[in-house]
């Protein structure tokens, strides 16, 4: 890739200041907009193609033409409760450069005409909640935020809102909850945030890298930033790649490269004499792909036919050292343990997948177990308010279907160690029983 | 976190183990308000908190900057601190003490004075968390005052996958962690000391070759 936008000299010392960050050309973006009417500056945004770089990947721009017009109060949430393991982009946006994301915020507030903006930042990030802390500080006395911004008729309030740990806050009801100073549960969808949001107003809610994109869109043209990437997935990602590979990190990329270029020209592959076993291509809510899909291009909708997803662009590889049942079982686990517990078939599908998992682990499963528990995960996708249950049994899914050889070889030998104890002595209770009836 | 629940060996929970609250008992009302008793609320955190309920359209969004400012004081959320919100932010105590057991990071039993976050999610274990987590443990139950010193717990992915295997040690990320460090972290801790300054992540440069040219 030519020149990075979002990584753009990121290690300059004094980047997070407001002198070095004008310096390199900074709030030109929002001087630019603020002289566009909102009208044409949501048209930008329209025509770059950006799409959401939280997970679900929705077109921002379509985005921010659901809020309704008219002059009721209007929000900005800016979600940067970067919870989704595997991921760690937006600290590195946070921490390095949070003008960036200020600027971003207020351009997309002006083309949302939304005058209160909050920025959900998770309780983990302490030292990225105090950047943006200081940047808010130093934009404020420049009139960059505030009242009547540089002379405009915009005005916007911001608020750095620290969270408190817990996962389902980066789901966007669950984030509004949260918010309103409740217990995260996700809400049901409709009303979407669009229309009842934050304190039942109109509410647009945007991933860090999202909104830090946007003062590129301006300064480039939603034209211009639109050559990049592909056609349907336009622009750069950060790629945040993790797991067993030699130089994990966050990268830069422009959409639609092959994936394998990441995980062996970037990242520099798997460790020394190891060989991939499987990886998550958009953290660890996204289906597992084999090495046979290292050459998908690496872009929301190509991912999404090799099914999988980009998610979060959060790449997690696991080499061949790792038994597939421990991944399983780490990966259930953490999804038991972030259940909200408002729906039952998250609730409950969460831990009978963990047990059943533990039960493969310690011998007392059969094959036909497997089938169990894939069809709970396929009972749990799509029956829930948000898709926290779905991000455990699309990746659980996937794993029985592609390695299920090892799962049932796992189920032997677990058996074998255990003696055949608690399975077979189970069986023989239950035929003792039927004879005791018999008789 | 998981709670046992006791059982019989035939399967069945014991009766008991979700004994709720006494219905028979009026509800714990706003303290200060229609005639309940009033608490006494430290100057300092009743500022901290009015000032928090100013930056929203809606007071109650600064339920967890105040439950944090009380946790800060107090070392975990306990019955006085959240009665103290709640005389402050005229809140039942049963509206805080729900949203305090939900979040991870706020305690709702007493804890040692060093929270070290050890993340035992999928990227750090692959790079050997596990066995960190319980390198730490031990160090820590070894120590002399070790429960009240250390609050070691293990942790959700911190997202900081890039210094696997990690810990977040009183809000500071540090990785990549060795089982050697384990030692040197607590000694540092105890000292008051920045926890290793070699390994501490505000000081890790981007990984990516293309920024910063």
């Amino acid at each position: 890739m030519s020149t990075p936008l979002l990584f753009a000299d990121i290690d300059e010392p004094g980047l997070n200041t407001l002198e070095i960050y004008q310096r390199r050309g900074g709030y030109e973006a929002l001087k630019k907009a603020l002289q566009m009417a909102p009208e044409d500056v949501l048209k930008e945004l329209e025509t770059s193609g950006l799409r959401g770089r939280g997970g679900a990947g929705f077109a921002m721009g379509k985005k921010v033409s659901f809020l309704p017009k008219g002059s009721m109060d209007k929000y900005l949430v800016c979600n940067a409760d970067e919870s989704e393991p595997g991921t760690f982009k937006d600290r590195e946006l946070m921490q390095k450069n949070p003008h960036m994301l200020l600027e971003g915020i207020v351009i997309a507030s002006y083309a949302a005409s939304a005058n209160r903006s909050f920025i959900y930042i998770r309780g983990e990030y302490v030292l990225q909640a105090e950047m943006l802390d200081a940047a808010l500080r130093e934009a404020r006395d420049a009139r960059y935020i505030g009242d009547q911004i540089l002379g405009s008729e915009h005005s916007l309030s911001l608020v750095v809102h620290r969270g408190a740990g817990a996962y389902i806050c980066g789901e966007e009801t669950g984030l509004l909850d949260s918010l309103e100073g409740k217990r995260g549960n996700p809400r049901l969808k409709p009303p979407f945030p669009a229309n009842q949001g934050l304190y039942q107003g109109p509410t647009l809610i945007n991933n860090v890298e999202t909104l830090s994109t946007v003062p590129a869109i301006m300064r480039m043209g939603g034209e211009e930033y639109a050559k990049l990437g592909v056609q349907t997935s336009t622009g750069t990602k950060l790629v945040s790649i993790s797991g067993q590979v030699r130089r994990p990190g966050n990268y830069e990329i422009e959409l639609g490269i092959p994936s394998r270029e990441i995980i062996f020209d970037l990242a520099g592959g798997p460790l020394e004499g190891r060989e991939i076993k499987c990886w998550f291509p958009g953290g660890s809510s996204a289906p597992v792909l084999t090495p046979d899909d290292l050459d998908v291009p690496y872009d929301f909708d190509s991912l999404a036919k090799a099914g999988s997803m980009l998610g979060s662009g959060a790449i997690i590889v696991v080499d061949d050292s790792t038994p597939i049942v421990e991944l399983a079982i780490k990966l259930a686990k953490f999804y038991r343990h972030e259940s909200c517990g408002k729906c039952t078939p998250c609730r409950e599908g969460t831990n009978w997948t963990v047990k059943m998992l533990e039960r493969i682990d310690s011998g007392e499963a059969t094959p036909m177990d497997l089938d169990i528990m894939a069809s709970v995960q396929e009972h749990i996708i799509g029956n829930c308010l948000c898709v926290l249950g779905d991000a455990m049994a699309m990746p659980i899914g996937s794993m029985i279907a592609k390695f299920r050889p090892e799962f049932e070889a796992h189920i032997e030998a677990a058996r074998a160690r255990s003696g055949l104890g608690p399975a077979a002595a189970a069986a023989e209770q239950v035929l003792a029983a039927q004879g005791a009836l018999g008789a | 976190m998981d709670k046992e629940i006791p059982r019989y060996a035939h399967g069945s929970r014991v009766p008991g183990w979700d004994t709720p609250a006494d219905l028979d008992k009026d509800p714990a009302t706003v303290p200060g308000v229609g005639g309940s008793p009033s608490v006494e609320v430290p100057a300092e955190l009743r500022a901290e908190i009015e000032a928090s309920m100013a930056l929203y359209p809606e007071t109650r969004s600064a339920t967890l900057p105040a439950l944090e400012a009380a946790q800060r004081l107090h070392g975990w959320c306990s019955p006085e601190a959240i009665e103290q919100v709640a005389c402050v932010m005229r809140l039942t105590p049963a509206d805080l003490a729900a949203v305090a057991t939900f979040y991870d990071m706020l305690e709702t039993e007493p804890v040692g004075r060093h929270s070290i976050y050890v993340c035992t999610n999928i990227s750090c274990s692959l790079c050997g968390a596990d066995a960190l987590l319980a390198a730490v443990q031990e160090a820590a139950g070894e120590a002399e005052d070790g429960d009240a010193e250390f609050n070691v717990r293990a942790f959700e992915c911190l997202g900081a996958c890039d210094i696997a295997p990690m810990a977040s040690v009183d809000g500071a990320y540090v990785g990549p962690l060795s089982i050697e460090d384990v030692p040197r972290l607590l000694e540092d801790l105890r000292t008051g000391r920045q926890v290793l300054p070699d390994k501490q992540l505000a000081k890790r440069p981007c990984a990516d070759p293309g920024a910063n040219v």
